[in-house]
């Protein structure tokens, strides 16, 4: 029997289960995906908002702020990737300029420090390749930009050193509530708590229908996001936002912890929840709006593209909280900032559930941190020395477009990848410009190697997306004689 | 381990494929005395180790070879040339003064002084996200060459029923692999008007097996979550716009990208190298020295070649050049400078010196029948047919250039009909 069973393990689940592993409970956490992370938060821009965006008396307002501030600590503890690098968001009509004021006076109300309105010479020496049309900027000290997907393995993986327990590739069938407590029912096997905390992100409406607690509609945005090529790294230095449109944020202009550029999202109401894929006229929105403000930007420079979904709520806020079924909590529709606001949801939530009386009795000894990826390309001359004494292996380079060494593959591998995509998004093998050209079959070698499996059950991303097959047995040819 | 590698170096060539192969021996005939080699992969021999298909050699040794015979062949001769080889090894970086920092599985971190760099990484394959092709992002999805490597080198199949998008010249060869393996090939759908790949493969790989050439066409969308289910085929305009009302599906569970090679240049670009953006790769001048002195390219890093017997040709005339600059002889520079004209995608070098013979390599930009090609007004060819596909060798005697004295060369190709 656990205590707490979360469902869901994107950013806010294993944000939950981190913060929950602080205490003497019994914990599991349930995802269908084959690793934490693999569905929204893997595709999400990787963007801690500055604090400013989200209208006041909102959750999104109250947890914008909160969440970001508690980035640097756990950034520190957890070893992904974070920088504090500021954004601007851009006035391009006279319209705008009023917004940026409005949006200012907003953010200095709840306490957002370092909001600056900047003129076009301000704009122009800080930012040189944006456009000159520009009319005004907001630029606002505290956004950052992080690697979504290492925080998610980051907080997961202090979960479990902490004893909370992990099932990934556990799809949820049903509920069933028996008296006080609940039975999840997956195809491998049942799990019975005291208390369900819904983090299911876009599919979050359907497990509450489970209990009959949805009293929400989720419906999936879609976003399309374009990373381009390194030789565009640099072009800009700060998130790049445009005035937003009532959908979305626009298409910003993102430089990635790693250092190359992305730009998107789109923002498209879509039926199919599963509907990840990408368009002709989603490639044309974004590097049409994006060149209107930093005209350098080509789709040319293109290496990969991909799309994620958005969980919107009907209420167009986040929906947290108890449900009429006791012991079941909804924390769904995280859609922007939802990455942001994270931990500070996962504190709320906490901090419910003690007031609904779950006894937090906290561990004396609880780690807060993980040792983190060896990012390879990252050391310095030194420091690769040192790595190299210690462990041959790195002097082995898989990836050669991002500088990765077969040490981090089996690091990455040690600490849960079991999937091509696992691998990549742990230590970057992959994820560079020729797009595993050269590497993928390394990294299944490896993964075949360590996990003991065959090279036909590597798949990119789980049961169903195996990459080879076996070659097939020899038919007889013709009639030869 | 102990080391045995020496701390300085005639010539340092950066990849051991047939270009840094042959390299190797060019700077042995040419007297350099410590040459090394540099690879990243456990056996040099490059991408030809994966290519177990017959055809090549025909120019350089005068017989047909498998891709690995052909490797074999310059490995060995290197061998008894005394080239060290330095394989399972990554070059970081190389400074300005030819200093190269090298980490090695084998001897940890490297410091090596050279001479003479040869630049010698070879080219990898252009990707979706180069043509943003919609759709889902499924498994299945993957170059011809990784599909060409898990075939031949690992024993694996892609899958069972593929689609080839473009086609270049690996695209055709593992349709014919492919087929060879039992699997089933849809066909090679091709957005340009003409094929990409040579002749002979376009016959051998395509022709010989009934596969399907669609020119004008592109895949429009990728079908599948988890795994390649299907493809939206679709006829493009000149704008390469594809016809959503002209589609049509096709069912696959794998799509293989022959769309392009480009040259491998991380290290050129780090070194600061002028580049040539007709080719991808660095300029260079007539003995094959790029913008840094003492520092030469040549084979695919250069720029992408058809057949591997003009990367050696090239490569051991750039090997030659290095020691020659290695031991403080210099030809006289180029005076010459050569501009792409009329249907001129790319040559290389980009400059000309009228003191010797010269070898130039041409792409026309779209393909031409019965057209004659011309330097300025000092020399002048006729040709049947010219594609993009396949590269233009010329040797021009040192007597064409005698006493031009211009500082620019045109080069045009002029036709009265398409192909």
């Amino acid at each position: 029997m656990y205590d707490v069973i979360i469902i869901g393990g994107g950013i806010v689940g294993c944000a939950l289960a981190r913060e929950l592993s602080r205490y003497r409970l019994k914990l599991a956490l349930v995802e269908k995906e084959v690793e934490v992370g693999f569905g929204t938060s893997k595709t999400n821009s990787g963007i801690i908002h500055a604090g400013h965006h989200s209208p006041a008396n909102t959750f999104k307002g109250k947890f914008e702020w909160a969440g970001n501030q508690m980035w640097d600590d756990l950034a520190r503890d957890l070893k992904f990737g974070f920088d504090r690098i500021g954004e601007l968001l851009l006035a391009l009509n006279p319209d705008d300029v009023k917004y940026l004021e409005n949006l200012k006076k907003q953010g200095e109300d709840r306490g957002v420090t370092g909001l600056e309105i900047w003129a076009p010479p301000r704009i122009q020496k800080e930012e040189p390749n944006l456009s000159h049309t520009i009319l005004q900027a907001l630029h606002a000290p505290t956004a950052a930009v992080i690697n979504p997907y290492e925080a998610c393995f980051g907080l997961i993986e202090c979960a479990q050193q902490n004893g909370a327990e992990l099932f990934c590739g556990y799809l949820v069938s049903d509920i069933v509530k028996d008296g006080r407590n609940f039975t999840i029912q997956t195809p491998q096997q049942n799990f019975r708590g005291r208390i369900i905390i819904n983090a299911a992100g876009v599919f979050a409406d359907q497990i509450a229908a489970l209990v009959g607690a949805d009293n929400f509609k989720i419906v999936a945005r879609k976003g399309e996001e374009y990373l381009l090529d390194r030789r565009l790294q640099g072009i800009v230095t700060r998130l790049i936002f445009p005035t937003p449109t009532a959908n979305s944020k626009g298409v910003l202009i993102i430089p990635t912890v790693d250092g190359p550029i992305m730009v998107g999202p789109t923002a498209d109401n879509i039926e199919n929840r599963e509907d990840l894929s990408t368009s002709f006229a989603g490639a044309h929105k974004i590097f049409e709006s994006v060149r209107r403000y930093c005209p350098a930007i080509s789709e040319r420079d293109t290496i990969t593209e991909f799309a994620g979904l958005r969980a919107i709520a009907d209420t167009n806020d986040f929906v947290i909280g108890p449900t009429p079924i006791k012991g079941f909590y909804n924390v769904a529709g995280i859609q922007s900032p939802g990455l942001t606001a994270a931990p500070a949801i996962a504190t709320y939530v906490t901090a419910m559930l003690q007031d609904d009386g779950l006894a937090l009795e906290e561990k004396t000894d609880w780690e807060a941190e993980v040792d983190g990826p060896p990012h390879f390309a990252q050391k310095g001359k030194k420091e690769r020395q040192a790595a190299l004494m210690r462990d041959p292996a790195y002097g082995r380079i898989v990836c050669r477009c991002e500088l990765v060494t077969e040490a981090e593959v089996r690091y990455a591998i040690r600490h849960g990848a079991r999937t091509l995509d696992g691998v990549k998004f742990r230590v970057r093998a992959g994820m560079g410009r020729c797009q595993g050209g050269f590497c993928t079959t390394r990294i299944m070698d490896l993964l075949s190697e360590t996990l003991g499996i065959p090279l036909t059950d590597i798949s990119k991303r789980g049961p169903g997306s195996e990459v080879c097959r076996p070659r097939q047995e020899r038919l007889p040819v013709g009639d030869q004689t | 381990m102990n080391n045995p590698l020496k701390k300085k170096y005639t010539v340092v060539i950066v990849g051991g494929g047939p270009a840094g192969l042959s390299a190797a021996l060019g700077a042995r005939a040419a007297g350099a005395e410590r040459i090394l080699i540099i690879d990243r992969e456990i056996e040099v021999g490059g991408i030809l180790n994966q290519c177990i298909h017959s055809g090549f050699g025909l120019h350089h040794f005068k017989e047909e070879l498998t891709g690995p015979e052909y490797a074999e062949r310059c490995i060995n001769s290197a061998r008894s040339a005394d080239v060290e080889i330095l394989s399972d090894s990554y070059v970081l970086d190389i400074s300005p003064e030819l200093q190269l920092e090298i980490i090695s599985s084998r001897y940890g971190y490297l410091n090596l002084k050279a001479q003479a760099v040869v630049l010698a990484m070879g080219c990898r394959e252009r990707t979706r996200g180069a043509i943003r092709t919609p759709g889902f992002r499924p498994a299945g999805v993957m170059t011809a060459g990784l599909a060409q490597k898990m075939v031949n080198m690992k024993g694996l199949l892609p899958g069972r029923r593929i689609a080839i998008l473009g086609s270049g010249d690996i695209g055709l060869i593992m349709a014919r692999r492919l087929i060879l393996e039992g699997c089933e090939v849809t066909g090679v759908y091709e957005v340009q008007p003409y094929s990409n790949g040579l002749t002979r493969n376009l016959v051998q790989c395509l022709d010989d097996f009934a596969i399907p050439l669609h020119l004008s066409t592109t895949v429009a969308f990728i079908h599948g979550r988890d795994r390649v289910e299907g493809l939206t085929i679709a006829p493009v305009n000149e704008q390469y716009i594809p016809d959503p009302k002209r589609s049509w599906e096709v069912a696959c569970d794998t799509l293989l990208l022959s769309i392009g090679l480009i040259p491998e240049n991380e290290l050129s670009t780090k070194l600061r190298l002028r580049m040539d953006p007709a080719t991808g790769g660095p300029q260079v001048t007539s003995t094959l020295e790029t913008s840094l002195p003492g520092v030469f390219a040549c084979g695919n890093v250069l720029h992408v070649h058809d057949i591997v017997d003009f990367v050696s040709e090239e490569a051991s005339r750039a090997g030659r050049f290095a020691a020659e600059v290695a031991a403080g002889r210099r030809r006289p520079s180029d005076n010459i400078a050569l501009q792409a004209g009329a249907n001129i995608a790319s040559c290389v070098p980009q400059s000309l010196s009228p003191d010797r013979k010269q070898t130039i390599y041409l792409r026309v930009k779209q393909p031409v029948k019965n057209c004659i090609l011309t330097i300025g007004d000092r020399y002048e060819k006729k040709f049947r047919v010219l594609t993009p596909s396949e590269m233009i060798r010329l040797t021009l005697a040192p007597e064409v250039l005698d006493r031009y004295f211009g500082e620019n060369l045109k080069i045009d190709v002029r036709s009265q009909e398409v192909a």
